[in-house]
């Protein structure tokens, strides 16, 4: 793992080192602000075209009405309601069943006399690769023989034994001096309560950053969920958003805007709320 | 004896605690593989009648079907027209964020919003711009007087399209990589470049760039992951058209699966993608962790 | 069935099967199974391919049948596209969870059939009350529904292509706003006025090739007199001369009119492009009009499309079907949902609601449609062009059969290829599917 630990104080040290020589804008500053200014506007556009009478659209005036007709539009014109509700309850329930079954697979990982440990290991870290959407026609004849098709339990499973979760709390239980554990024995803890009461809360910082993770993740995951749900009661915000403007529908413009800003509303002020925790999370859990 | 017995007890408690992951892998990951292998011998039956063993025949039209080659070449500039641009963009936002700049906050927030977005929301917002006649991108080159590009109608340049859309959502992913790396480079070095005179340009090819080898390794991977498994704009901006010239091989998977209903053909290109897979992570593990010891 | 709205509060006791702890997480929701009712329930998939908000107006249809109908309940899944829907049918079906109907492409029947999945409505009338309804509806729109002399589709949500035209368009290019082009010829003449009097800002024509180019281009070669298919869906003849022909005239709108642009055309903002003004005329379903019709800024026509050798346009659209797997009490209130939905009235209500077709001559009786039609002449169009109409593309693997046809038109346009090269490919793609049908048949 390279130094996380050395981040905040190396910024520190930078900034009070080159607070000297400011000056005009330099070329880089502009650069760097011209890209910014590029990466956001789709976004902004977005925004634009969803607040605006479609007849705004590519027209822009500062002048031009304001208006949550759009808004209202889409949320008539497709169940959002009920897309929030199956996207509230995949993401919570894949979150906690991989938090549940990747604690439990981490910590035999890390702690337990496997025979064949580093074998199924590597079979674990497959998994990395070949990923549920890469199999989605397997897949599909798995769930349906479950009597998993359309429903949010069959979206959800396949991700719940996530090699990446098992990897990362392995990772973090490895770290976790033994003599933390031994103490907690002397105390006549067994085995669960060892893991509940030492390693899970020293890996906090873990669970967080792996839940950010898997929460946009599947916040955002479209084609197996779209392969596996039939009907309103178990599509997700993605898919719904992808049938609703499927452009062949012929959709105004305008109320696309409005659905599909509705679809990234919440993530997206969850992300600028916690900005610091978001970004930290995703390198957390991305640096192997 | 009692310590013997003492380790096999907690190797049954360990196996116990595996349990749940394994059967889940099981039979999401590795039963779906060997069926994947295994239907590619076979052609679909019809009217209830039971799959008929073909055994390589399925592959055979493989190697004819003029469709997958173009989608797997389209793939492969898929792969190269994202990989590097995504790759040297990130570089270069997390150089820009990790200097001293002013509203440091702000373009950082900038680079990696498109991060957190749906690819269907993405795809849907680009959509907008890529419009012809009425889209924006065509009316800001209308405003410059100049003439319309087709963007996803043209074969020529609907790739390269679905490719800038590509790039616009991954860089700020890669670019927090390679700013946590930036980070994690002793200032010490920089400031004794400094006082040797060193250019900042030859300080960051002999210096920073070596030192971020590893990051651009990790980086290279995920990228080679996702040209295979991200389809989902697809289904937005051209449906793989036009004539296949955006198919992708994911994408030509559902197409066979499930608008053509023929799931052992789509289990033969499904074989495919796992050998790319299989080449990308020989390459990680082989390559890549022989650079990083995480462990 | 599924409940509609429930939540999933009460279903999470219930959902104890899974066993291991370690998915409780995920069982907070899923089908959720809500008690059983006296009534009939029945589920049904439909699509929506065309502008404005179609989903409000089935689930007004659906209300209202209920409270006629209060032993019967309909679950109506909104389910995208053509092609979505009927992946979306074909896999509750494999997950044995079989709608009793659904309304599906047309030109699904072959696939439906081969797939062993649908049932005709031969076996589920009894009276001759019934048999008279199955033979109320256009003949011309149960073409793509009947084989063997077995009736599995109903005409639902009907159309045919037509031109709409923009009449301040043509006033400004000198063009007389109240006669649209009649043939080929004066199509491509007027566009090119169009596009050279606006000084390159409008164009003349657009005819969408992405979406389903097949079917634009079945109008083409129906017009110059050629039919693409074989009545039992086993041969088709892309690369006839005449089917040649009509691409090439396709092609030559941009090419040598230079009246429509290049590249391929979106389907689905095709219209918006048309309400913008930025093309003169567009070829397109009817089932746009009332969407055209509630936000066009100008005064537009609608007409039938242009003729070579005839007049023609193939249908297009959705039909009822009912799926093998249901109950006989099923069976029976399907069929009562798909006769009160294609009832005269209502079909008229809807064909105003949409612009697709009023399905059988009775629906343009009803004083309702017959009022629209008088003051809203635009809307009789589809039916008038009905008589020179044809089947639209439907074949065994017809999934591939049109997307070899729609590359090759998509190829064309684009210039990847010559139209004769375009569709030798395309007549060899399909040839090599239908006969990797006929084998492992």
């Amino acid at each position: 793992m390279k130094g996380r630990e050395t981040m905040n104080q190396t910024a520190i040290t930078a900034s009070s080192r080159k607070l000297l020589n400011l000056g005009v804008p330099s070329l880089e500053t502009t650069a760097a602000w011209l890209l910014a200014i590029v990466w956001i506007f789709p976004l902004l556009y977005a925004i634009w075209a969803a607040f605006h009478p479609s007849a705004f659209m590519v027209r822009f005036d500062l002048l031009a009405p304001l208006t949550l007709e759009n808004f209202a539009n889409a949320w008539a014109q497709a169940p959002f309601a009920r897309y929030y509700v199956n996207t509230f309850l995949l993401v919570t329930g894949v979150v906690l069943a991989q938090f549940v079954v990747c604690t439990l697979a981490g910590f035999a990982f890390a702690r337990f006399p496997i025979p064949g440990k580093d074998i199924l290991f590597m079979l674990v870290l497959i998994q990395l690769f070949v990923f549920p959407e890469v199999l989605i026609v397997e897949n599909y004849r798995i769930a349906s023989g479950l009597g998993l098709v359309d429903t949010i339990t069959g979206i959800g499973l396949p991700y719940v034994a996530s090699a990446f979760g098992i990897f990362l709390l392995r990772q973090t239980f490895k770290t976790i001096p033994r003599e933390l554990e031994e103490a907690a024995r002397v105390e006549g803890c067994g085995w669960m309560a060892i893991l509940l009461k030492v390693y899970v809360p020293l890996a906090k910082p873990t669970y967080l950053a792996y839940g950010l993770v898997s929460i946009s993740h599947h916040w955002n995951n479209f084609l197996w969920p779209l392969v596996v749900t039939n009907s309103v009661e178990s599509r997700p915000l993605t898919v719904g958003l992808g049938i609703f403007s499927a452009p062949e529908t012929g959709v105004n413009w305008a109320t696309v805007s409005a659905a599909t800003l509705l679809s990234i509303a919440p993530l997206l002020v969850a992300f600028l709320l916690f900005q610091r925790q978001f970004v930290q999370s995703f390198l957390r859990a991305g640096i192997r | 004896m009692l310590i013997r017995h003492a380790d096999r007890r907690m190797q049954i408690y360990g196996a116990l605690l595996l349990l749940p992951a394994a059967v889940l892998l099981g039979t999401f990951a590795y039963l779906p593989t060997v069926a994947t292998l295994i239907n590619s011998f076979f052609l679909p039956g019809f009217r209830g009648a039971p799959p008929e063993f073909v055994g390589l025949e399925n592959y055979a039209m493989l190697v004819e079907d003029a469709t997958f080659w173009k989608v797997a070449r389209n793939n492969l500039i898929y792969a190269l027209g994202t990989i590097p641009t995504s790759i040297a963009l990130a570089l270069g936002m997390a150089l820009f964020v990790n200097a001293r700049l002013p509203g440091r906050g702000f373009v950082r927030m900038a680079y990696f919003t498109p991060t957190i977005l749906p690819m269907i929301a993405a795809a849907n917002i680009w959509m907008f711009f890529y419009a012809p006649q009425i889209g924006l991108f065509n009316k800001l080159l209308g405003a410059l007087g100049l003439s319309g590009v087709n963007w996803l109608g043209d074969p020529s340049m609907a790739l390269t399209s679905v490719i800038v859309m590509t790039v616009w959502k991954e860089a700020g992913f890669f670019m927090i990589f390679y700013l946590a790396a930036l980070q994690s480079i002793p200032p010490e070095l920089e400031e004794a470049s400094d006082l040797e005179g060193t250019s900042r340009w030859s300080f960051f090819w002999r210096v920073t760039f070596p030192l971020l080898m590893p990051t651009t390794l990790f980086v290279l991977i995920n990228a080679l992951i996702n040209a295979v498994r991200v389809v989902d704009h697809l289904f937005i901006l051209t449906k793989g058209g036009p004539n296949n010239a955006t198919n992708l091989l994911l994408y030509y998977v559902y197409e066979n699966a499930f608008s053509f209903f023929d799931r052992t053909y789509a289990a033969t290109i499904t074989v495919v993608i796992l050998l790319v897979l299989a080449v990308v992570a020989t390459l990680k593990f082989t390559v890549l962790d022989h650079r990083t010891h995480y462990q | 069935m599924n409940a509609r709205f429930s939540l999933a509060k009460d279903s999470l006791a219930k959902r104890s099967r899974m066993g291991a702890a370690a998915v409780a997480g995920l069982l907070a929701a899923g089908s959720l199974n809500a008690q059983a009712q006296a009534q009939t329930e029945l589920t049904m998939y439909y699509p929506v391919a065309v502008g404005g908000a179609l989903t409000d107006v089935i689930d007004g249809l659906v209300a209202e049948f209920e409270n006629e109908h209060p032993d019967i309940a309909v679950n109506a899944i909104y389910a995208g596209n053509y092609d979505d829907t009927r992946v979306r049918a074909m896999s509750a079906i494999e997950a044995n969870e079989a709608p009793q109907l659904s309304v599906l492409f047309s030109i699904d029947l072959f696939d439906l059939l081969e797939q062993d999945v649908i049932l005709a409505f031969d076996e589920v009338v009894e009276t001759d009350e019934e048999r008279e309804w199955l033979d109320s509806f256009y003949p011309g729109l149960m073409e793509n529904g009947q084989i063997d002399g077995q009736t599995y589709g109903i005409p639902f949500q009907r159309s045919t292509i037509v031109l709409y035209w923009n009449k301040d368009a043509f006033e400004a290019a000198g063009l007389d706003p109240e006669t649209p082009p009649e043939t080929w010829q004066e199509m491509a003449e007027m566009a090119a006025a169009v596009r050279e009097a606006s000084g390159g800002e409008q164009w003349g024509v657009m005819v969408p090739s992405t979406g389903y180019p097949y079917w634009m281009f079945q109008a083409f070669a129906f017009q110059n007199g050629h039919r693409l298919m074989n009545e039992e869906g086993t041969e088709v003849y892309f690369d006839d001369p005449a089917a040649i022909e009509a691409l090439e005239y396709w092609v030559a709108l941009a090419d040598e009119h230079e009246a429509m642009p290049d590249g391929t055309i979106e389907w689905g903002t095709l219209r918006q492009n048309f309400l913008e003004e930025s093309t003169a005329m567009m070829w397109h379903s009817t089932g746009n009009l009332t969407a055209v019709r509630n936000e066009a800024s100008f005064d537009f026509g609608v007409a039938m499309l242009p003729m070579k050798e005839q007049r023609g346009s193939p249908t297009g659209g959705g039909n009822f079907y009912l799926f093998k797997g249901s109950s006989e009490e099923e069976q029976h209130a399907a069929m009562t949902f798909i006769r009160w939905m294609t009832d005269p009235e209502r079909a008229a209500a809807w064909s105003i609601e949409t612009g697709y077709m009023g399905v059988s001559p009775a629906a343009y009786e009803t004083e309702a449609l017959r009022n629209y039609v008088e003051e809203f002449p635009p809307a009789a169009v589809a039916r008038d062009q009905l008589e020179h109409a044809t089947a639209e593309l439907a074949t065994y693997q017809g999934g591939r059969v049109r997307r070899a046809l729609d590359n090759a038109v998509q190829a064309a346009l684009t210039g990847q290829m010559s139209p004769e090269e375009a569709l030798k490919q395309a007549q060899a793609e399909a040839d090599a599917a239908l006969r990797r049908y006929a084998r492992s048949r």
